[in-house]
């Protein structure tokens, strides 16, 4: 992982130290609510229905151990003894004090963490593959790139009050695990034919009120013109983008209404004046980068160790281990991914007590790093297939351990209005109630791989749009009532979900999808044809028919 | 539960009190006939026509220093005056989140 | 509302006129954008310096054959949130080199001197007293800046490659 130098340090320090002279304005009265907004919203804090909201930064969701450690330690002195993984690889605190923040910060500054724009009209978290680095057929590290961009997009002078957000993501796999295609930057690396590094470019992808898949606007983009090709975009859409209707402003309307070809054509010509600047990245300033990722020093492991022949025939430990436990590039070793979706409980959520074990068994058998996905687990990227067995031991008291990975209880659901002060209906207790509903292992494996994603408001925290099942809240005459989509894929398929019928009440939302999954298992070709594909053969009309036959 | 901050016109369809959260915490707050902010509902002032809510919301919001984000939020109120809250968004802001956390301290 | 020029309040050399406002004989002057495009003769006749109030949803390459005559370019912040005069003076500055005064004008708080400095604002005209009195407090307030704009300063990948080479290579 990246190790912050004391260039890094310094400026977080001042970060810090700027935020806390304005808290104190802003306590005195010496700045008003709306002046102050726009800062706070620059240091990711948020107000909520319950209190405020402090949303950490998580840069390409990688973790030390240490870090871990002090995002226990804010939960417990700051908050209440947990925090929340969100789908951009950050963390969220829901109950912190403004007066008290400054102090958090520091804390969290001590250990290279921090909540820099981590809300607010200008660049957030520039997200990856939470397997990146030990992906197997993965092409190179994509966290290199990530660094660079975050550094190039943090505190920069000319786009830190954008028309809106700007999110940025890069996957370096074929499997898209960082779902670049709804983001407003989205890049691919690739190598062209001489083998070097670069960047398929897509733009204007995003969800909320008006969804788009993200278009290619540059197939190849060197790696070296990666820094000026996007700011480039980022000085047409600065200029350019809407700042009449808050509804309006992302980039996705800009290149939607201008169209990809003449949007290319503006950025194309921004380019051409800055390509050749500093902002070209020589060489060796990717050497420098890269050279602070420090890599385990794998050892030599076999690849049957007699630690998980022997515990084969401990049916639980299979049942996870086939569920949870992915191949890692270097024989030997896996990746473990670490649900955070117990049945019956907030997906995401991790008390400060879990985070502090996780360090542990972080540092005990994953060369002291963690992973945070999108999808709002956890994962430790290098673990010894002989140390697997004392792993799941480990996490199983933790309750760490449900095998529920990618299945029908591995829910991506928004805070909703239970915390959200844009929600308009509660998302948290319809996720709890679908793992309870499909807390059975053997009927989740049977129903195999299935995206649930929930959000409690047009907004689309929770994806809906892009789930293999989508279900968003809306109110109605005082009431909830939930919208449910199907067909939606977040990957490089990626695509939006079709609506398959009316809405329906909180208690029903359950029997509805419970009658999806029955339609689905009735008119799957075999079992081994996953939900979407049976979606993408027959289309949303077979599924309305029986969901609604008696509604 | 239409997220309140949405709220252009104000029309109010009957007993309602301006709510909001502490600056210094971010507690929920109510404001109260002696122009302050306190965390029990019971305080609260409650308004029963437009005029009076603009009105009441006008003078919260120049009161920054106490407490951020005010709005107006429907109420009930009983036959013996007490005063509950008018919707699922203010009943979870008084009670606290619906769902169970174990995890809370 | 102060004007903080040079690094500390300062009284305006500038008045500033309306589109209709009678021109006065002498004394520098800033006008409107469509003031200057329909007047740009008479106003760098007369004695006394001519600056522009560009407003921020106006493309600047109007203003542009004129650089070299006009002594300072006032640009708009509307609200905090609006961030479109931060591109517009990088590009007066880094690629159309204009030299005058460059003015921010608007809204703007103490905690924007440093961005506004960095893409190439020279001259501010602040909210409030105090913020316009902690000006150069303020402006110190980051040493490390990651991106490179026309301002000069080094940036943080180059500060390490500095000091890789004078450390040796390696380290």
């Amino acid at each position: 992982m990246y190790a912050y130098d004391e260039i890094d340090r310094t400026l977080v320090n001042e970060r810090v130290s700027e935020f806390r002279d304005q808290v104190k304005r802003r306590l005195s009265g010496e700045l008003t609510e709306d002046e102050f907004k726009i800062l706070r919203l620059q240091n990711g804090v948020y107000l909520q229905l319950h209190a405020y909201m402090f949303r950490v930064a998580i840069p390409y969701g990688t973790l030390a151990t240490n870090q871990l450690r002090a995002l226990a330690h804010v939960a417990r002195k700051y908050d209440r003894g947990y925090g929340h993984f969100t789908t951009r690889q950050n963390i969220q605190f829901n109950w912190i004090k403004l007066a008290e923040l400054p102090d958090a910060l520091e804390d969290l500054s001590k250990v290279g963490i921090h909540a820099m724009q981590t809300s607010g009209n200008n660049m957030r978290n520039v997200t990856s593959d939470q397997w990146a680095g030990v992906a197997p057929g993965e092409i190179e590290d994509p966290r290199i790139w990530s660094e660079l961009i975050r550094q190039h997009t943090t505190l920069h002078p000319e786009f830190s009050f954008l028309p809106r957000k700007f999110k940025i993501a890069i996957t370096a796999s074929e499997h898209d695990r960082a779902a670049i295609k709804i983001h407003d930057i989205g890049l691919k690396l690739i190598k062209n034919e001489k083998g070097e590094t670069g960047f398929e470019v897509l733009v204007g992808g995003g969800l909320g009120r008006t969804p788009f898949i993200g278009k290619t606007i540059k197939h190849f983009v060197h790696g070296r013109d990666i820094l000026s090709y996007i700011e480039a975009i980022l000085r047409v859409y600065n200029q350019y983008g809407r700042r009449d209707n808050i509804y309006k402003a992302r980039i996705k309307i800009l290149v939607h209404e201008l169209g990809i070809e003449k949007f290319s054509r503006e950025v194309e010509e921004e380019w051409q004046h800055i390509r050749n600047s500093s902002l070209q990245i020589d060489d060796e300033v990717i050497e420098d980068i890269r050279s602070r990722f420090s890599y385990p020093n794998y050892e030599k492991l076999p690849h049957m160790p007699d630690e998980l022949r022997q515990a084969a025939a401990d049916a639980d430990f299979e049942a996870w281990r086939k569920n949870s436990v992915a191949p890692h590039k270097v024989q030997g070793y896996s990746i473990v991914t670490i649900s955070l979706k117990p049945i019956g409980q907030p997906p995401g959520d991790a008390t400060a007590d879990q985070m502090d074990a996780l360090a542990d068994l972080a540092d005990k058998y994953s060369f002291g790093e963690i992973r945070v996905g999108h999808e709002q687990n956890l994962a430790l990227p290098h673990v010894a297939k002989r140390d697997l067995p004392a792993l799941w031991k480990a996490l199983d008291k933790l309750g760490l351990a449900t095998p529920n990975v990618n299945l029908i209880t591995d829910i991506i659901a928004c805070p909703g209005l239970d915390y959200c002060s844009l929600a308009n209906a509660r998302s948290i207790p319809i996720a709890q109630e679908l793992t309870r509903r499909f807390a059975n292992h053997e009927l989740a494996n049977l129903i195999g791989r299935l995206h649930i994603n929930i959000s409690g408001c047009i907004n689309a925290c929770g994806h809906h749009h892009v789930g293999h099942i989508g279900i968003l809240g809306v109110e109605k005459n005082g009431e909830e009532v939930y919208q449910i989509t199907i067909g939606g894929r977040a990957d490089e398929g990626a695509a939006l979900g079709n609506l398959i019928g009316p809405g329906v009440k909180f208690d029903e939302v359950a029997d509805v999808i419970e009658d999806v999954v029955e339609a689905y298992l009735a008119l799957r070709e075999r079992p081994e044809e996953l939900f979407i594909d049976t979606v993408k053969r027959l289309g949303v009309e077979p599924f309305k028919e029986r969901v609604y036959a008696t509604r | 539960m239409t997220s309140p901050l949405e709220q252009k016109k104000i029309k109010i369809a009957g007993p309602s009190v301006v709510t909001a959260n502490r600056t210094w915490d971010g507690i929920v707050v109510y404001r109260t006939a002696a122009k302050s902010w306190s965390a029990d509902l019971a305080e609260a002032a409650i308004v029963r026509t437009s005029d009076e809510a603009k009105a009441l919301l006008a003078e919260s919001v120049a009161d920054d220093v106490g407490a951020i984000g005010p709005y107006i939020a429907p109420v009930q109120v009983g036959a013996d005056g007490k005063i509950e809250p008018g919707n699922l968004r203010e009943q979870i802001r008084r009670t606290g989140v619906t769902i169970g956390q174990s995890a809370q301290a | 509302m102060p004007l903080v020029n040079g690094g500390k309040i300062a009284d305006d050399s500038f008045v500033k006129l309306a589109v209709d406002t009678p021109l006065p004989e002498s004394g520098n002057v800033l006008v409107p954008a469509e003031r200057f495009i329909a007047e740009a003769d008479a106003l760098l006749k007369r004695a006394g310096k001519v600056g522009v109030i560009w407003p921020n949803n106006r493309d600047i390459d109007e203003l542009v054959p004129h650089l070299g005559k006009i002594a300072a370019v006032a640009l708009v912040f509307p609200t905090f949130r609006d961030g479109r005069a931060y591109s517009q003076a990088r590009l007066l500055r880094e690629r159309y080199n204009y030299r005058g005064e460059l003015r921010a004008t608007g809204q703007i708080l103490r905690d924007q001197f440093v961005f506004m400095l960095r893409a190439g604002f020279d001259s501010f005209e602040v909210k409030k007293q105090a913020d316009a009195e902690a000006f150069m407090q303020t402006a110190k307030r980051y040493s490390v800046f990651y991106q490179p704009t026309g301002d000069g300063r080094i940036t943080a990948l180059h500060r390490r490659m500095q000091l890789r080479h004078s450390e040796g290579v390696g380290t």
